[in-house]
């Protein structure tokens, strides 16, 4: 019992950079874009939140509350200029969705790592490192009492701050799409961009600014790996397939941003499921595997059993050419 | 009402498609936009307090400055080459094939198990060998996404990625096999290949260049003169147009999967047997996905892919030089290569469309 309680209390921290991926690329389909380039702006997120972390402590004075804030904007700034570049190659210079997206994630896996390094060299100690103070702004929140409570103090109340946002994000943006009227402009422009843009919607607006934010959301969830994962160090690859894994997360999902959470947690526990339940004999590998294979396995199902109702939005991967109405 | 229709002007700028653009000019818009890409690496160098003509010089030295220089960059040419001629067949058809990583794994994994295992045999069959069981691994790899698209159309793009991992977990759990290890040491590394697994070298590279230059010209013979390459040309059009022809669009997708993959999977005989002379996790090492940029860049076409996948390949070696000489760090390869093909993928629009600035009617109707 104790270990199906902590094997889920891990699954909801190791699941939360996949929920924030999910979400952002949940965002940027709803508006028609398939942004391939998670995995990038997860790399770029991930090395400016450092950043961010880093230069808040030196210049904002020490460790804290600053360098965690500082962390959370340059990481939504950094995924948001790699979904720019996205945006602009794909909507104003109408270019191929699927490579530009792949190329995002070439070009964001460069940068993190070629700008994690260059923070190491540009550090005392020769790899970088927020402070102490700072990684204590990402460790679980105690809430007094509510924390120690048996069991549902450990399921509920005792997690780092970034996995209540994405929650709440997650809750928010499922309101959005369903009631707000932007969020349901937004759906007609990714399912029917022509028949949007004659209702007086400006397509191009919202395509760039919901693959914008989309990117930033993704870039939070980079950050988170770097600042939480890898307890704000930076480690060479440390994004490592968690983008593409998101990527997939959107189909389980079904576009439904309520549903992420719970694939998040599903997959979260997946990749550390290793942990909390060895079998013996079974190599180490073929756990790491089982994420993967499980995406392939849901991958194929959801396939076989298409229905209308829970796929992508139409327009989705496709550019929106309006003289071609 | 119709006073605001009169004050609303001509946009300042609007796009005209082109009905056709002189070969020239395509050419000359792709300069500019590389050259735009070269120069923005240069302001990122800049601001990292380098020189970027010193840099870009280094680079261009440590590429092609020395003979070694030279076989090293031809060296990482050959896999870049074949894995992008590989991808090429499927993005023709668009088919996202973006597991050609784990492709070359498969077949390293299968020409190393001969490598292994069979390696008393005469040095000639165990090479055959393992090219050939390298080829069919790889094939038959890819063709695993690549039948359950065309029976039931699953995602191939997160598919095949995901077919990645899988290949890479294996080739770590094979570095823990005793039976694969060098039995005099204790780290978890697959032990280097006898000089039976090992390919020869002309020139001082090992002779995967020929078998490359021979593919370029199978490939381009295949695409433009075969029946299989007409096909893949129809298929990558439309696929209901193929269908309504009578072809068998899903015989064509799994048989040019098969192609595709068996290319990569080459590409892994030709890394553990000529290249590295072992397996290990970065035996494919990013090639999968640098091989992509290469099939674009190229334009599908072999013949461009070899200059293509030779720059790309100067990138990589010369960024390894500038990490020695300016600790610039080796990743500036991937970043100058994502720079690059986003102002190419740009520069397309400007091939495609004719921008027409507000007041400039009288010289078009001039011209």
């Amino acid at each position: 019992m104790d270990n199906i309680i902590n094997l889920l209390n891990a699954a909801v921290a190791a699941g939360t950079p996949l929920l924030l991926g999910t979400l952002g690329e949940i965002l940027t389909e709803k508006s028609g874009n398939l942004n391939l380039g998670v995995e990038g702006m997860m790399f770029m997120g991930a090395v400016s939140g450092l950043a961010g972390g880093l230069a808040a402590e030196q210049w904002l004075g020490g460790a804290g509350v600053m360098a965690a804030v500082g962390a959370l904007l340059i990481s939504f700034l950094a995924g948001a200029l790699g979904a720019l570049i996205y945006s602009f190659l794909t909507i104003t210079l109408r270019a191929n969705q699927n490579v530009t997206g792949l190329t995002l994630t070439i070009f964001g896996t460069g940068f993190g790592n070629f700008f994690g390094e260059i923070l190491g060299q540009r550090s005392a100690t020769g790899f970088a490192q927020v402070t102490q103070g700072t990684q204590a702004m990402f460790q679980p929140i105690h809430f007094g009492a509510l924390s120690d409570i048996p069991i549902l103090g450990k399921l509920l109340f005792s997690y780092n701050w970034i996995v209540y946002f994405s929650v709440a994000l997650a809750i928010l943006m499922a309101w959005f799409f369903k009631k707000s009227r932007t969020g349901l402009n937004l759906r007609a422009v990714g399912e029917d961009p022509a028949t949007a843009d004659a209702a007086g919607i400006n397509v191009t607006r919202y395509k760039y600014l919901a693959t914008i934010v989309g990117g930033g959301i993704c870039g939070i969830g980079g950050m988170y790996m770097c600042m939480v994962t890898c307890n704000g160090i930076w480690v060479h690859g440390c994004v490592s397939g968690y983008g593409w894994l998101a990527v997939a997360l959107v189909i389980f999902a079904t576009w439904n941003p309520a549903r992420a959470i719970l694939c998040g947690i599903i997959f979260g526990g997946l990749t550390v499921l290793r942990m909390y339940f060895p079998i013996k004999g079974l190599a180490t590998q073929f756990y790491d595997m089982v994420p993967y294979i499980v995406t392939i396995v849901v991958l194929v199902i959801t396939s076989i059993r298409q229905s209308r109702e829970h796929s992508q939005p139409k327009s989705c991967g496709n550019n929106y050419f309006r003289e071609e109405r | 009402m119709s006073k605001e229709i009169r004050e609303h002007q001509e946009p300042f700028v609007r796009m005209v498609k082109r009905a056709s653009i002189e070969p020239k000019k395509a050419w000359l818009i792709r300069g500019i936009a590389l050259l735009g890409a070269i120069i923005t690496g240069g302001l990122l160098i800049l601001t990292l307090g380098h020189n970027p003509f010193e840099v870009y010089a280094s680079m261009v030295q440590g590429a092609f400055g020395k003979k070694i220089a030279i076989q090293e960059t031809v060296k990482l040419t050959i896999p870049l080459l074949i894995t992008g001629i590989g991808i090429s067949l499927a993005f023709k058809m668009r088919f996202w094939n973006i597991g050609a990583e784990g492709q070359i794994l498969a077949g390293a994994i299968a020409a190393s198990s001969i490598a292994i295992y069979f390696d008393h045999l005469p040095h000639a069959i165990v090479l055959i060998l393992m090219g050939l069981a390298a080829f069919i691994a790889g094939g038959i790899y890819g063709m695993i996404p690549a039948f359950f698209k065309a029976k039931w159309n699953t995602n191939e793009t997160l598919f095949t990625l995901m077919m990645n991992y899988i290949a890479l977990q294996f080739v770590i759990f094979l570095e823990h096999q005793a039976s694969w290890q060098d039995s005099r040491s204790t780290f978890p590394k697959v032990r280097m290949f006898t000089d039976t697994a090992r390919l020869p070298k002309v020139f001082g590279v090992h002779i995967g260049w020929i078998i490359a230059l021979i593919i370029v010209v199978a490939a381009f013979i295949y695409l433009t003169k075969t029946k299989h390459g007409y096909e893949i040309s129809v298929v990558g059009e439309s696929a209901n147009t193929a269908r309504y022809a009578g072809m068998n669009v899903r015989r064509i997708l799994v048989r040019t999967m098969f192609l595709s993959a068996a290319l990569a999977g080459l590409v892994g005989f030709l890394q553990v047997s000529g290249s590295d002379g072992t397996l290990t996790e970065t035996t494919a090492g990013g090639v999968g996905f640098t091989a992509i940029t290469v099939a674009w860049l190229g334009h599908m076409n072999p013949f461009a892919m070899v200059v293509v996948s030779l720059f790309i390949a100067m990138l990589e070696r010369g960024s390894n030089s500038i990490q020695t000489s300016h600790n610039i760090p080796a990743s500036a390869a991937d970043l100058l290569t994502g720079l690059i093909l986003f102002f190419m993928l740009g520069c397309e629009f400007f091939i495609n469309y004719k921008l027409i600035f507000r007041g400039s009617r009288k010289e078009e109707a001039n011209g």
